[in-house]
């Protein structure tokens, strides 16, 4: 086996300039199915990072999106006095009832408007989300006009810097600090207090109520009990699967297009591989007659032919897929169709996408080498080596 | 002319290795031409869009509704023709992956607004006699198997409950790319039960549109109507419907502008098949462009040569790249019926698939025609294979 994988490896050796063009071609197609399935999963992964196991979410019934869901007060009031409820240092229930609306700002880039989410919210907000940390400045003092934003948010659009004002809702709101929520989807909102952002949009409810269970056990209970409350007409979810749920339209979007790029452009690259694996063949037919003559069998020599051809997918896999991981270092910022948001997210690979790549680029080089290899086996003894 | 048919037969001299890289030219051009299309289907709407149409919505953003008072004020602004409402319904209909687009429609009058859905008549009198009657897109009908008379059950997510309501006409578009994917309703079926339910909800719309006389006075009316409602509590922000259609193709901004790096790198993949295809081939015949050497070709000659073959293919490529593209685009647009309304082959795509073409089928035998120019006589008649 050590000989076979030796000589098909120097047998590429020899043609430098048809196996580099070739494993361009392969690790370009292997380089955009990684780079857009590594997008989609970004997306997947700020939006599940955004939630917490043992946070559940309420809206209103029926509604996807916090945006278009509306809770009243006495509503929220009955959902944080449920026993379920971790009680905070203070005795007091660790649950935020939130207003959460879109506004536009500009952005720092271009100037051009974008939705940005604006959460009305209180104190109890933090110790609800314990991966958001205040990164600069301070709190927002409730009673007052001021925000913090989300790391996104203050990097990438105008007037939400610390220490700016940005206007919405006939107001200056001024920037007192900024957090950071390791990349969840907090990062792309700006926060502030719940009843000043209900005064200002005249909008006196609230959109969602989150609350952290005592024991993550116990949300069916949580979940049945409250769903089948007359006075409530909502949702109870686990906030995992109300974030996951929010990455679904966009994700299944991007991975839709992307696979049917791919095996658009596998197509084009199987060719350019067919293409060199036929010439491979003609070029040795002497070589292929003398191996059959000094008994190596059909089934050996298809071997080596597919092997071969296998390691032009794998070195184009490889190139291609360290060409795709070093996009985990550009971050970008898009709308999410699912909630019309402005969210920023990063390309993120994992293991499945490696070996997707994998299985893809050895379907290419397989698929591309099994016909030249078929025909180099079928060769005959007598007429390749009169060949020369 | 002994040159092009001295082309035409190299060209033969490996049939399989020819057609092959002809067929993986192709598939590149077809894809660049798919990709070129998912691009062109983002800009639809703002391809689509009335210069005479001016779209008013709230200044915060497009999920703040406007109440109904405004449209007298509007109306009296000099160079506004005729005033209307849409509202976004958002509606599931038995699942949320069965998207598409409710829009409230204020009156049967608002039908005039879009000259581009063609009605029957019997429809519009049905559209404004029955308050829970529909009209709906062909392409929806299609897409769910709909027929007229259907009664329809939506979910409301903005407006909350259960909507029945009866399908009494189906819409056709005046253009190939107009959108027949919408679901057309009454404004006063929901404003009535909002009245009921939620009287702080009634009496609002989502959105004006505003039809103007002079479309070249476009800016100057856009900034009139803000300014009627500038430090009210419903400022509004007017825009032609060109830009409004435009902020939502920026919002998607990057997945755009990474559609379209892609599309230039599979240009990439077309040029390595070529130019491996090219350097194979020359590779084989340095001793053969040695004899033509010492027969007194010229390098021109040989270049015209290598250059000849290998703009043959690309051209041949790119021809039937454009002829499979076709029932290609046919059968995506079907696919994402849903996501893109109008998925069409983008005009532009021809002459870049020529110019493409060209520059590959230029690039790929550059290498190898210098190699063959520069190679001298004696060692390309010494190397064997």
């Amino acid at each position: 086996m050590g000989l076979i994988l030796g000589y098909t490896l120097r047998n590429l050796a020899v043609r430098k300039l048809t196996t580099t063009l070739t494993v361009s071609g392969l690790s370009l197609v292997v380089f955009v199915f990684a780079a857009v399935m590594m997008l989609a999963h970004g997306l997947e992964k700020t939006l599940v990072a955004t939630g917490s196991a043992d946070n559940a979410i309420v809206v209103r019934a029926a509604a996807s999106t916090e945006t278009v869901s509306l809770l009243s007060r006495e509503q929220g009031a009955i959902v944080k006095t449920q026993p379920e409820i971790l009680l905070g240092g203070d005795g007091a229930p660790v649950a935020a009832g939130e207003i959460v609306v879109l506004i536009n700002i500009d952005k720092r880039k271009n100037g051009e408007p974008a939705n940005v989410v604006i959460r009305g919210t209180v104190p109890a907000a933090f110790p609800l989300r314990p991966n958001v940390k205040l990164t600069s400045g301070r709190m927002f003092t409730p009673g007052t006009s001021e925000v913090i934003a989300g790391s996104a948010v203050a990097a990438n659009f105008r007037g939400c810097g610390l220490g700016e004002h940005v206007t919405f809702a006939g107001r200056e709101w001024n920037v007192v600090g900024t957090f950071d929520a390791g990349g969840a989807g907090f990062d792309s909102e700006l926060w502030g207090d719940v009843e000043q952002v209900q005064q200002s949009f005249r909008r006196p409810i609230l959109s969602s109520m989150t609350v952290k269970l005592r024991d993550p056990a116990e949300f069916q209970k949580f979940k049945e009990r409250l769903e089948s409350d007359p006075r409530l007409t909502i949702d109870v979810k686990r906030e995992l699967d109300y974030y996951a749920d929010q990455s679904r339209a966009t994700a299944t979007f991007i991975r839709v297009i992307g696979t049917v790029i791919s095996i658009i452009f596998a197509f084009g690259a199987m060719v350019g591989a067919m293409i060199t694996m036929y010439a491979t063949v003609a070029n040795r037919t002497v070589e292929i007659g003398t191996l059959r003559a000094i008994g190596f069998s059909r089934r050996a020599v298809m071997l080596v032919f597919l092997i071969e051809s296998l390691w032009l997918s794998l070195i184009g896999a490889g190139i291609g897929l360290v060409a795709a991981s070093l996009m985990s270092l550009v971050r970008i910022s898009t709308t999410n169709w699912d909630t019309l948001s402005e969210l920023a997210f990063g390309f993120a690979v994992s293991p499945q996408i490696i070996l997707g790549s994998l299985i893809f680029a050895v379907a290419m080089g397989l698929c591309g080498g099994f016909l030249p290899a078929v025909r180099a086996a079928r060769a005959n003894i007598v007429e390749s080596l009169r060949a020369a | 002319m002994h040159v092009l048919r001295l082309i035409y037969k190299n060209a033969l001299r490996h049939k399989l290795r020819t057609a092959l890289t002809v067929l993986g030219i192709a598939i590149a051009i077809m894809a660049f031409g798919l990709l070129r299309a998912v691009i062109g289907a983002w800009y639809a709407g703002v391809a689509q869009a009335a210069p005479d149409r001016l779209i008013c919505r709230s200044r915060i953003s497009i999920t703040f509704d406007l109440p109904v008072a405004q449209k007298p004020k509007i109306e009296r602004i000099p160079g506004v023709a005729a005033v209307t409402s849409g509202s976004w319904f958002g509606g599931i209909y038995k699942d949320p992956k069965n998207f598409f687009a409710q829009i409230a429609l204020e009156s049967v009058e608002s039908f005039r607004f879009y000259p581009e859905f063609i009605v029957d008549s019997a429809a519009l009198a049905a559209f404004a006699s029955e308050r829970n009657a529909v009209i709906v897109g062909e392409a929806t009908m299609k897409r769910f198997g709909w027929k007229i008379g259907d009664v329809i059950r939506l979910q409301g997510m903005i407006y909350p409950g259960d909507w029945d309501f009866v399908i009494r006409g189906i819409y056709t578009g005046r253009n190939p790319s107009t959108d027949v994917s919408q679901f057309l309703l009454n404004w006063n079926c929901i404003d009535q039960r909002m009245q009921q339910e939620w009287p702080a909800r009634a009496g609002r719309v989502g959105w004006w549109v505003i039809k103007i006389s002079d479309p070249s006075r476009a800016a100057a009316i856009s900034a009139a109507v803000d300014r009627e409602f500038d430090n009210s509590p419903d400022e509004t922000l007017t825009e032609t419907e060109a830009a409004f259609q435009q902020s939502y193709v920026a919002m998607a901004g990057t997945i755009v502008f990474s559609l379209k790096v892609i599309s230039f790198l599979v240009i990439g993949i077309i040029l390595l098949v070529a130019a491996n295809t090219m350097a194979m081939t020359a590779r084989e015949r340095i001793a053969e462009y040695a004899v033509l050497k010492t027969l007194g070709f010229r390098s021109g000659h040989l270049l015209g040569l290598i250059a000849g073959e290998s703009l043959l293919m690309s051209v041949l490529g790119a021809a039937l790249g454009i002829v499979i593209l076709f029932p290609v685009v046919g059968g995506v647009g079907a696919a994402l019926q849903a996501w893109f309304p109008a998925f069409l082959v983008d005009p532009q795509t021809y002459p870049m698939a020529a110019v493409i073409a060209l520059l590959v089928g230029g690039l790929a035998a550059a290498f190898p025609a210098w190699r063959a120019i520069s190679v001298s006589i004696v060692n390309g008649l010494r190397r064997i294979g």
